[in-house]
């Protein structure tokens, strides 16, 4: 029973991460049916835009909570950019803004390669996640649980917001019905703008939690990206609950893999575990039940 | 015109073929000639790419999972055969007393590793297809996916060092099926065999192009449900698309390696993946040419421009993808007839690269 107390806790927070980083994929692909490959990048610019407040202020307890929102304005921003400029005329296209996507990725992937250290830059943690908790004998690092306590507050204020407020009803209206949405006067251009900025403002956030467990590179959006899209296929397009499952499975499923075999082997079987998934289940664990073929 | 319009692709087969196997050995020195024929290699794979993405609307975003099947299946016998009746010369680095691994021994066979270069693609692609096309995973899921499965390849080669090699990949083959490959003579004769490969893969799609099947794969594309309500069955439609370019991409794999001379998990990771696709929408999905060329070019570029100047490259890349994605979707093989309809009849509407020739033929 023990032995799988750390698996567990770890795949848990390995989840969390994942859970951030599709959260935003899962608002973007699964409410708009955009395909942004570059997400894996807004989430490096988090983590990088982590390091840049660290060099403002200089007490790394205060720092983290000052990037998180920073993060999250900054990556939003550059969605909002790529959205006007680019995704905006593209909507009836979605393979192809696979594609621009990725030349977007590569572009901003170079860019942070030739700004920063190659070998990348480090990212303080702060004080107040030094500690470990003893959980069943095993004594977890606090950082870890500081990823799934984001994770939960981004799901809850995202859940909430796209339940409460009129612009979470006005993209909820979009999704299910874009024409009808349109003729009751609601602005599907700004709805798409809007959760464009929300959905890639996530990522940054998700860079930061990111920063604070693994490397902080220019490569470290692309080994996000296909995880992360692969947490939303399996749970389901336009439903957060879904998602928040498949992370947790997939995250905990890694962390054993990796536990009993090597880390390596365990991406493997895990990308293999969710195509047998799909077998089963192709609309992903929840789905909104609509009327069209296929 | 419609009429003509096949007939004047296989005279562009025979000018290409021409070009590759009789004008450029004589023309080229030995350098620029096995760099053509790493192109052609990487142009084989992408005819399979124009087969299955342009016509059947897969967007194939992990074809260097087959490539990979066919390069390592050569890398695994050329390397048996150089260390003769002993273990590769890697293996005995970690283990003086390496065995050699199970799956490596029937590489040994010539005749097994060619049908190896064969069938393991059409049974990988075959499996993973069916899987996926039956229960109707398509659009961006099967693209992710089969990104996936290169990149889980990838990892999975760089982390078993001792069995295939790790990140240094398998390299230093001496013998190509009996011939020595230091022997200028016999890398003509490796190059000639790849660009004959290149013609042959495009006489295939050419006659695939203008047959029944073809018809039926671009209606596929563009109106899945509207084959099923007529009858068909567009998995079995999109299963053989796939499993074809699965093959070619074994076979460009099976080619490069004799011709570079090293197979690494870098040539068949994501990035790799991403840039034959890339070669790809340049050169025009859906045409004929458009891939081989599209393919070669990128392939130039990355040998040169990618080696020379690698932070432009990666823009260039980039730029290119948004660029040729955003203003030209049909790829540079939209331009030529745009030009050349413009300047023969305002009448006639432009042989556009999607829209098969052959559907324009049916209707008139």
């Amino acid at each position: 029973m023990n032995a799988l107390v750390p698996p567990l806790l770890n795949g848990t927070a390995q989840g969390a991460l994942l859970l951030l980083a599709a959260l935003g994929l899962s608002l973007t692909f699964g409410q708009m049916g955009v395909i942004n490959m570059a997400h894996g990048e807004f989430l490096m610019i988090g983590a990088f835009t982590a390091y840049l407040v660290q060099q403002v202020i200089d007490s790394s307890d205060l720092s983290i909570p000052v990037a998180l929102p920073v993060a999250f304005v900054v990556a939003g921003l550059l969605g909002l950019l790529l959205e006007v400029s680019i995704i905006r005329w593209m909507y009836r296209r979605p393979l192809d803004t696979l594609l621009v996507t990725i030349g977007v990725s590569l572009i901003l992937q170079q860019a942070a390669l030739q700004t920063f250290p190659a070998q990348g830059v480090p990212v303080k943690q702060p004080g107040w996640l030094d500690g470990q908790l003893t959980i069943l004998g095993y004594s977890w690092p606090l950082r870890q649980s500081f990823t799934i306590v984001l994770a939960a507050a981004c799901v809850a204020i995202l859940s909430a917001w796209l339940k409460y407020t009129s612009f979470g009803r006005r993209i909820r209206a979009t999704v299910q019905n874009r024409d009808l949405a349109e003729t009751a006067g609601i602005s599907t251009r700004t709805v798409d703008r809007l959760t464009f900025f929300v959905g890639s403002g996530l990522a940054g956030v998700a860079g930061v939690a990111a920063s604070l467990i693994g490397g902080t590179n220019s490569q470290m959006g692309a080994q996000y990206i296909i995880p992360a899209f692969l947490v939303v296929a399996a749970g389901g397009i336009g439903q957060l609950k879904g998602t928040v499952i498949a992370a947790w499975a997939v995250g905990v499923a890694l962390s054993c893999f990796a536990y009993w075999t090597t880390g390596s082997l365990a991406q493997v079987l895990a990308l293999i575990l969710v195509i047998v998934f799909l077998q089963v289940r192709p609309q992903g664990l929840f789905t909104v039940r609509t009327r069209s073929l296929a | 015109m419609t009429k003509l319009k096949p007939r004047l692709s296989l005279i562009g087969i025979g000018v290409f073929a021409v070009l590759l196997l009789v004008v450029a050995p004589l023309v080229l020195t030995d350098h620029w000639l096995s760099n053509l024929g790493k192109y052609c290699c990487w142009a084989i794979a992408a005819v399979g790419i124009g087969l299955a993405w342009g016509r059947g609307g897969m967007l194939v975003m992990g074809q260097g999972v087959f490539f990979a099947l066919g390069a390592y299946s050569m890398a695994m016998h050329l390397t048996l055969e150089t260390a003769g009746a002993g273990v590769p010369g890697f293996m005995v680095l970690y283990d003086p007393l390496a065995p050699l691994p199970a799956f490596w021994e029937p590489f040994r066979s010539a005749a097994f590793t060619l049908l190896a270069i064969v069938l393991l693609p059409v049974i990988v692609a075959g499996l993973l297809g069916y899987a996926l096309f039956k229960r109707r995973v398509k659009g961006a899921y099967f693209a992710i996916l089969s990104q996936a499965l290169a990149v889980a390849l990838a990892t999975l080669i760089s982390s078993t060092i001792r069995e295939t090699g790790g990140d240094t990949g398998l390299s230093d083959f001496k013998y190509f099926f009996g011939f020595v490959l230091e022997d200028p003579a016999n890398r003509v004769m490796v190059y000639l065999i790849a660009a004959a490969l290149l013609v042959v893969c495009l006489l295939v799609v050419w006659q695939l192009y203008r047959s029944r099947f073809g018809e039926l794969l671009v209606a596929t594309r563009d109106a899945e449900e509207r084959v099923r309500f007529l009858g068909y069955d567009p998995a079995t439609v999109k299963l053989v698309a796939f499993v074809l370019a699965a093959l070619m991409a074994s076979i460009g794999g099976a080619m490069f390696v004799p011709i570079v001379g090293i197979i690494t998990p870098a040539e068949i990771g994501a990035a790799a993946s991403i840039l034959m696709i890339a070669g790809v929408a340049f050169g025009g999905r859906a045409s004929l040419f458009g891939p081989a060329l599209g393919a070669m070019a990128v392939g130039w570029g990355q040998s040169s421009l990618g080696s020379a100047w690698p932070e432009g490259w990666t823009y260039i890349v980039g730029l290119l993808f948004i660029v040729v994605i955003l203003f030209l979707p049909k790829g540079l093989s939209s331009l030529l007839p745009r030009f050349t309809a413009a300047r023969r009849s305002p009448g006639e509407q432009p042989a556009a690269g999607t829209a098969a020739p052959e559907l324009e033929a049916v209707q008139s």
